[in-house]
């Protein structure tokens, strides 16, 4: 019988991290971004179908960086979360604070546990307020720890260059269609210092919009809408409720 | 549901153990739920009366409500079991399109409270029944549509228009000589108002419209542009019309006899 190498407790983290990080850089990043009026998810996708950004609960939006199967995986338990909580107690009692708890518990057992193969992901889970200060936003890395996170956050790739491209520029109060374009010009740095343009089709944009008569706050941003706004200059007010019936979006 | 009936079966209307009653429970109970049909959407309304036997449990329930954006339910039958069956179809509804990212088909929605109705058949036995009228904006087809249940979870599409409840037999028969189907919104909305009066009119469990303490019927409205109640000051504009007419003709609008 041969004997298993020791690997110290150590390493062997330090392996799993990089693992899951390794996991995290391949996939494309996304920023998440408050504006005057809510908090916009702003990524590149070229897939119409498989989605980084989705509703959680009325107010709580989720967007992740990494594996799709894998989030996709923690997004429906999400769901599965805020449903049961709020049908059990009351739609107030659903907050993005006790959600990422348990994406925390969750990504912290899977990374610690021998038998399982970390996640490679890294989530985002916001909330929206009804002022600016209420808004909450939440990161979450393939570890299982918590970030709370102020004003702009970007997972993914090249995450580190593009938020401290965001946290130069980002000021509170920004409108949608700023907070948007700042967004796109931060995705479209490369790590080697060059610009690259991203099409509006490759973009994938959903909003927490606070001003949404509606119970539930979320909604994607597509078509016309979209390249309306990303040519709007800054000074244009933009509400992503106007003329949006003509748009296909998902809820239609 | 699949996933509740899993996790926390407790929590599911059906799933409850029953205890041995003698005779009837008495709990409120919603009366009369009427639903029209016109070209571009359709009406829901209910009256606002709750009874326990004889006694008006309740004179301002809220027995219509919505199910999503294109669709609305209206409750008749035990009020405690009917506000907690739609409290959990919404929230299906919900959990099904956030987790597919699509809604699901005006007939896949019928499809499922048809079940959660048949999922209540052993409280319909012992006198708790629940018997809805689901109305909603079929986007696919481009129309309104109207689906009728039994206490056994029958279901089936009424077209024109509908009732449920004690004072449904009424309202039918005032419907039946009104309805148009070249009906515009406004006028729809009009006619189930006039229904609901009629109702209340001949079935003591049902509410007419109360003027002293301004508690009117409510009335919603699913078009394309999704789900809209009337506000309180459009609803007790329709009622206040309606009213003022029958001071002068108290059974109301005349059909022409042949």
């Amino acid at each position: 019988m041969s004997t298993p190498f020791y690997v110290s407790p150590q390493q062997a983290m330090a392996d799993r991290a990089e693992y899951a990080r390794k996991g995290i850089a391949r996939g494309r990043s996304l920023v998440v971004i408050q504006y005057a009026d809510g908090i916009v998810f702003v990524g590149e996708n070229p897939s119409r179908a498989l989605h980084k950004f989705s509703e959680i609960y009325d107010r709580i939006g989720f967007a992740a960086a990494g594996k799709y199967n894998e989030y996709e995986n923690l997004r429906i338990g999400g769901v599965r979360y805020a449903d049961l909580r709020g049908y059990t107690y009351d739609r107030d009692d659903v907050t993005a604070r006790g959600l990422a708890n348990v994406y925390a518990q969750t990504l912290g057992t899977i990374f610690s546990s021998a038998a399982e193969k970390p996640y490679e992901v890294e989530l985002v889970v916001a909330e929206v307020g009804d002022t600016p200060e209420g808004d909450q936003i939440y990161r979450l890395p393939h570890d299982g720890s918590i970030v709370d996170e102020h004003g702009s956050v970007a997972v993914g790739g090249n995450a580190e260059l593009i938020s401290n491209y965001l946290d130069q520029r980002h000021q509170e109060g920004m409108t949608l269609a700023e907070a948007l374009k700042l967004a796109v010009q931060a995705l479209s740095r490369e790590s080697n210092g060059t610009q690259r343009d991203i099409p509006a089709e490759r973009l994938e944009v959903a909003v927490l919009d606070r001003t949404r008569p509606q119970q539930r706050k979320f909604k994607r941003i597509v078509g016309r809408q979209l390249s309306r706004l990303l040519d709007a200059d800054g000074s244009a007010t933009a509400t992503t409720d106007d003329a949006s019936d003509e748009e296909p979006s998902e809820e239609e | 549901m699949d996933f509740l009936s899993d996790h926390q079966p407790d929590m599911l209307p059906g799933k409850r153990q029953l205890p041995a009653v003698q005779g009837v429970i008495e709990a409120p109970h919603g009366t009369t739920i009427v639903a029209v049909t016109f070209p571009g959407g359709v009406v829901l309304a209910g009256d606002r009366r709750a009874t326990m036997g004889n006694v008006i449990a309740q004179r301002d329930i809220e027995k219509v409500f919505p199910a999503d954006e294109y669709s609305a339910v209206g409750i008749a039958g035990t009020a405690g079991l009917a506000v907690e069956m739609v409290k959990l179809f919404q929230l299906e509804l919900e959990h099904f399109e956030k987790v597919e990212g699509a809604q699901l088909s005006l007939e896949g929605k019928a499809n499922r409270l048809s079940t959660m109705i048949r999922s209540n058949l052993g409280m319909a036995m012992q006198g708790l029944a629940v018997v809805p009228l689901f109305a909603g904006f079929d986007v696919d087809r481009d129309r309104g549509r109207i689906f009728s249940y039994d206490v056994t979870g029958g279901r089936s599409e009424e077209h024109g228009f509908a009732a449920t409840g004690s004072g449904s037999i009424f309202a039918r028969g005032a419907m039946k000589k009104l309805y148009r189907d070249d009906l515009n919104e406004a006028e729809a909305t009009t006619l189930v108002v006039q229904a609901l009066y009629d109702a209340a009119d001949d079935d003591s469990a049902t509410g007419g419209p109360d003027v002293a303490r301004r508690i009117y019927p409510i009335v919603t409205v699913i078009t394309d542009d999704g789900f809209r109640r009337l506000t309180d000051e459009e609803s007790s504009e329709i009622a206040r019309s309606i009213l003022a007419r029958r001071l002068e003709q108290p059974d109301g609008p005349r059909a022409a006899l042949l």
